[in-house]
């Protein structure tokens, strides 16, 4: 019975993935939508990789870390000039991506030891610290164009790419979150003290929380600095970890779907309040103040996506037996 | 679990749907032209073929975000030329006349919006040429869409040297490389000045720019560059005495600030106190009277910077456009350049129209390359250096008795 | 010998600004138990208040004090005012939710009320007319304006009177109780949500009396002046040990060091950022609760 309800939800996945990823050749290949929306699309796959990735350790890890956006900085660049150098043709741009998340990862291993001490807004200054660090250093260094950014860079990112690393980004995190580690990670969260009496090693559980956070969001900067061929330290200060921290709450930390959907989210209210001119952000921040106090734990809180298909059934089951009861 | 995973990525592109088919780009509400702003996609060319029609570019412009001041002047800029060109009879195709309209998108000073603008400019259909971002780190994040797509794109404020390597790209005004040359020249052998010294912000890449092929070319014609100093404008830097103690030490004939006129006089003013007596320096960023407003303790007298008009070199037409100015946003201030160069880049965009005889992509960009001399309140511009560059002189302009005194022109 | 003498007015000119600010975000921090991103734009609209009424003033009256103190008091309470409707439209509705949605609340509130301003007054910088008359006192051979010595005094007067009433006066106790333990306060019979909303109030006054000194100092502003403002001010109380007023103090006067000596002592001075954070992050380190903080014992 069991290996065969395993059976039936893996091939259930597969179907789904292949029906999304036929979608997306629709979508792509014969113009049905405008290459706007489908740039629109990307962005929002790329920043929900980005949020997957700020989630591991704001979200389950409990963290307050401003580090994201030298994360992003740090795998973008590094893709960028893995393609320009090394990894040059085109069927090689995964293994650019993976090689700038690899190189964020080490980095993020390093913020980590900060996080074993410091606590709380000590801790976010840190990684504010080390985010604005690195943009300075880019400022600075001329190999990498200084504070004129990269260009030329090989566009190689499209909606099939975004795709399969969010599906990628979405395994991971499933997995490491379902995982003991994951666990632990949730232990430590809720009571540090408490974890380590039962045994959980808290500084290699943060020490891996940093590292896939800060692989993922390597992943994110990778591509997006080969969807516009350009990239510049600009995009990677004060508005980033802003952003980023916006799209996590806002969609809910701690949820995978969330994240998404904080991306997501974002990217909408980004596009939708355009018309409005020089109101947009007056509309916009009345908007998250509206959403978070309606909403205090996020669009999707911690619910993680067992949690609503559970509700979903009881709200079924109610509705079935209950008749004229709640509505 | 992925079931409802794809049920939540159904909707997240349904509401990318939403995002993306719903952003109509529309005119800023107060001073659009008579011209009906159209809400589809598909402006169809057909509508505007069948005799007096409309046509339309795209303003990729700077509203909100760290500089807004950008934006708003841009639009004044772009309003006075489309207002006067459709009351002048429009553009004139083939005996056809078409009124010029267009449509605004804000970039957040965003790369990211930025670029998103420029995509959906080009996929529309009934957008000819998009004019703007003004800001060079927003141009660059057009360049490549710009490219690919086609469509020709004129920034009026971009200096940046690297963006009219597309060949569809253009701009209404000189280049960082060229001002840098001048500013270099005109200390060296003007000023009499041996010494120099820069502060520049570094985070933005025009002032780096011109700060860069300053000390290039001013090292060498013999003077020495004694302080090249920078600060970080993204952070909020206001207090540059530390830099100003290490210049006014050296003290330098004169002390270059390439940089926005906001931040001019707390410069100057630390500058002095820190006890430098030498002049000072600008480039085309000094271009707005708000300058001289501020200056009550008169510190920038005698400062000369690069610009790019000048009433009493003007033209006519710069004349009659500065008092239209005058008259449409009241006598508080003349036109900053910002406003002076999107205006000439509507008016560049009229004529490759009407040197092209249409308003197709490609016809305009082959009618923007051949634009022999155009006659703009910025200047006279040839753009015959084989790119978006064109060849235009440049103002000196020197601050005296709390004005903006017209000193020299410089040609290339 | 002069410069020594002039960078160090310069540091204590900058070091009172980033303090007043740092205490005011501690103050709410401490106090109210929030991270408050919004204070950059409180700090941004006392700024066009104060210009705002002191231009208006100046038409009427010429001696500078008198539009000082009028303009500190008007711009004191619209921006008191303000940040109490935040307070209470944005904050506490969330006061028992997770900490971090406060975060997304206060970067909304401050982002609206920014625009709102840029909507109000326009894109165009302002000015902000002499508050302080244009005196220049000579001090053993250098020039020292009136302002830098004012800017230092008012700073100083302003943490007296603070100090002062934190520990003399019933609120200051009550505010200090609140910010200890603020379930044990409410047993106590304090009206904590009252106290909350004072300590907006005084953060606003503190930001104020801040903007009137950097617009002293600085004179031209824009609309996002507050912008960079709010994450020095978090750098500076964290710093200092948050929830400390002294440490708020000491944290501003060592950012404002860095600041004021990085760039002469440095090679490259645009390396300056990376050497304030290098350093910010070696003393977090070493004092992961700040430099003053005090040692929060946790319990199991």
């Amino acid at each position: 019975m069991k290996q065969r309800n395993a059976k039936n939800t893996i091939t259930l996945n597969l179907i789904v993935v292949a029906v999304f990823f036929a979608v997306l050749i629709v979508i792509k290949e014969t113009g049905i939508i405008a290459s706007s929306t489908l740039l629109i699309l990307q962005y929002i796959g790329i920043y929900s990789i980005f949020a997957l990735g700020i989630n591991m350790v704001n979200g389950y890890l409990g963290v307050f870390s401003l580090s994201h956006a030298g994360f992003m900085a740090i795998g973008a660049y590094s893709a960028a000039l893995s393609t320009r150098y090394f990894f040059m043709a085109e069927w090689m741009f995964p293994v650019a991506l993976i090689f700038g998340g690899a190189v964020a990862m080490l980095v993020g291993l390093l913020v980590a030891i900060p996080s074993f001490k410091a606590k709380g807004d000590y801790l976010a200054i840190i990684t504010l610290g080390f985010s604005l660090i690195v943009q300075s250093i880019l400022q600075n260094v001329r190999f990498v164009g200084a504070s004129k950014g990269m260009n030329n860079i090989a566009k190689y990112t499209n909606i099939y790419w975004v795709f399969a690393f969010l599906l990628l980004a979405i395994f991971i995190v499933s997995r490491f979150v379902n995982s003991k580690y994951g666990r632990s990670l949730k232990a430590i969260r809720e009571d540090q003290t408490a974890s380590m009496l039962v045994s959980v090693d808290v500084r290699r559980n943060k020490t891996i929380a940093f590292g896939v956070s800060a692989f993922l969001i390597g992943i994110s900067g990778g591509l997006i600095s080969h969807l516009l061929g350009y990239t510049s330290p600009s995009a990677y200060g004060f508005t980033n970890i802003v952003d980023g921290l916006v799209m996590v709450y806002l969609g809910g930390m701690g949820s995978i779907l969330g994240s998404i959907f904080g991306a997501a989210t974002w990217q909408a209210l980004v596009q939708l309040l355009k018309d409005l001119g020089t109101w947009r952000w007056v509309v916009g921040g009345g908007l998250l103040c509206l959403i978070m106090v309606i909403r205090p734990k996020g669009i999707f809180g911690y619910m993680e996506i067992k949690d609503l298909i559970r509700t979903a059934k009881e709200r079924l089951n109610d509705r079935k037996q209950g008749g004229n009861t709640n509505e | 679990m992925k079931r409802l995973l794809m049920i939540a990525l159904c909707l997240l592109v349904l509401l990318a749907f939403v995002a993306g088919c719903s952003n109509n780009a529309q005119t800023p509400e107060d001073e659009s032209p008579s011209a009906p702003a159209s809400d589809d996609e598909d402006m169809g060319d057909e509508d505007a073929a069948t005799g007096g029609g409309v046509i339309y570019f795209g303003l990729n412009y700077e509203l909100t975000g760290a500089n807004p001041i950008i934006g708003e002047s841009s639009v004044k800029g772009i309003d006075m030329a489309v207002d006067e060109i459709n009351a002048a009879g429009g553009i004139v195709i083939d005996g056809e006349t078409y009124t010029l309209d267009y449509k605004a998108l804000d970039n957040g000073f965003n790369t990211d919006e930025a670029a998103v603008n420029a995509q959906e400019f080009a996929d529309d259909a009934g957008i000819c040429a998009m004019i703007g971002p003004n800001d060079s780190d927003m141009c660059m994040a057009t360049q490549a869409i710009v490219t690919e797509e086609g469509l020709p794109a004129i920034s009026p404020w971009s200096t940046l040297v690297e963006l009219t390597d597309s060949p569809w790209y253009f701009r209404a005004c000189f280049t960082d490389d060229f001002q840098g040359e001048i500013l270099a020249k005109y200390a060296f052998e003007y000023e009499d000045a041996k010494t120099a010294a820069v502060l520049y912000d570094m985070s933005n890449p025009y002032n780096e720019g011109i700060a860069t092929r300053f000390r290039e070319v001013y090292e060498e014609i013999g003077g020495e560059v004694v302080e090249y100093l920078s600060y970080n404008g993204k952070t909020g830097e206001t207090d540059f005495t530390s830099q100003m103690t290490k210049i006014a030490s050296a003290q330098p004939d004169i002390l270059l600030l390439p940089n926005f006129y906001e931040e001019i006089i707390t410069q100057t003013t630390q500058a002095r106190d820190m006890g430098y007596e030498g002049k000072f320096m600008g480039s085309d960023t000094w271009g707005d009277t708000s300058l001289l407003e501020w200056d009550t303790e008169n510190l920038l007298d005698g400062a000369l910077w690069v610009g790019h008009y000048h009433k009493d070199v003007a033209s006519d037409a710069a004349l009659a456009f500065i008092e239209n100015y005058h008259e449409l946003y009241g006598t508080d201030g003349d036109p900053n350049d910002i406003v002076a160069l999107n205006y000439d880049a509507v008016y560049l965009l009229k004529l490759a129209i009407e040197n092209a005889q249409s308003y197709d992509r490609e016809a305009i960009r082959d009618g923007l390359m051949s634009i022999e001399t155009y006659e703009g309140v910025t200047g006279t511009m040839t753009f015959d250096n084989g790119n978006g560059d064109p060849t235009k002189s440049a103002v000196i302009i020197q601050i005296s008795d709390g004005e903006f005194k017209y000193l020299d022109t410089v040609q290339p | 010998m002069n410069i020594f003498v002039q960078q160090f007015i310069n540091f204590l000119q900058l070091g009172s600004i980033y303090a007043l600010n740092a205490i005011s975000f501690s103050m709410v921090y401490g106090i109210a138990g929030l991270v408050n991103f919004a204070h950059g734009s409180f700090f941004g609209i006392s700024m066009y208040v104060l210009f705002f009424i002191s231009t208006l003033l100046f038409q009427l009256i010429e001696s500078t004090w008198i539009v000082y103190v009028i303009a500190l008091i008007g711009a004191s309470i619209v921006t008191s005012l303000v940040a109490v409707i935040v307070e209470k439209a944005a904050y506490s509705p969330l006061k028992n939710a997770p900490k971090i949605a406060v975060v997304v609340s206060s970067v909304g509130a401050g982002m609206a009320l920014e625009y709102l301003i840029l909507n109000i007054w326009g894109s165009k910088a302002k000015r902000m007319p002499d508050l302080i008359p244009n005196v220049t006192f000579k001090i053993a051979d250098i020039n020292v304006p009136l302002f830098k010595i004012m800017i230092v005094v008012i700073a100083i007067v302003t943490m007296i009177v603070l100090t002062l009433v934190i520990k003399k006066t019933k609120l200051g106790t009550a505010m200090r109780a609140v910010s200890q333990d603020r379930v044990a306060a409410g047993f106590m019979g304090i009206a904590t949500n009252r106290v909350v909303s004072m300590s907006f109030v005084f953060g606003a006054v503190l930001a104020t009396i801040a903007a009137s000194l950097y617009g002293t100092a600085y004179t031209i502003f824009a609309y996002n002046v507050g912008e960079n403002i709010i994450w020095w001010s978090f750098i500076a109380a964290v710093l200092g040990g948050i929830g400390s007023i002294g440490g708020s103090v000491v944290g501003g006067f060592i950012i404002a060091g860095i600041s004021i000596l990085a760039p002469i002592v440095l090679p490259v001075s645009s390396y300056k950022d990376i050497v304030a954070f290098a350093v910010l992050i070696i003393v977090l380190l070493v004092k992961p609760t700040g430099l003053l903080g005090k040692k929060s014992i946790e319990k199991i």
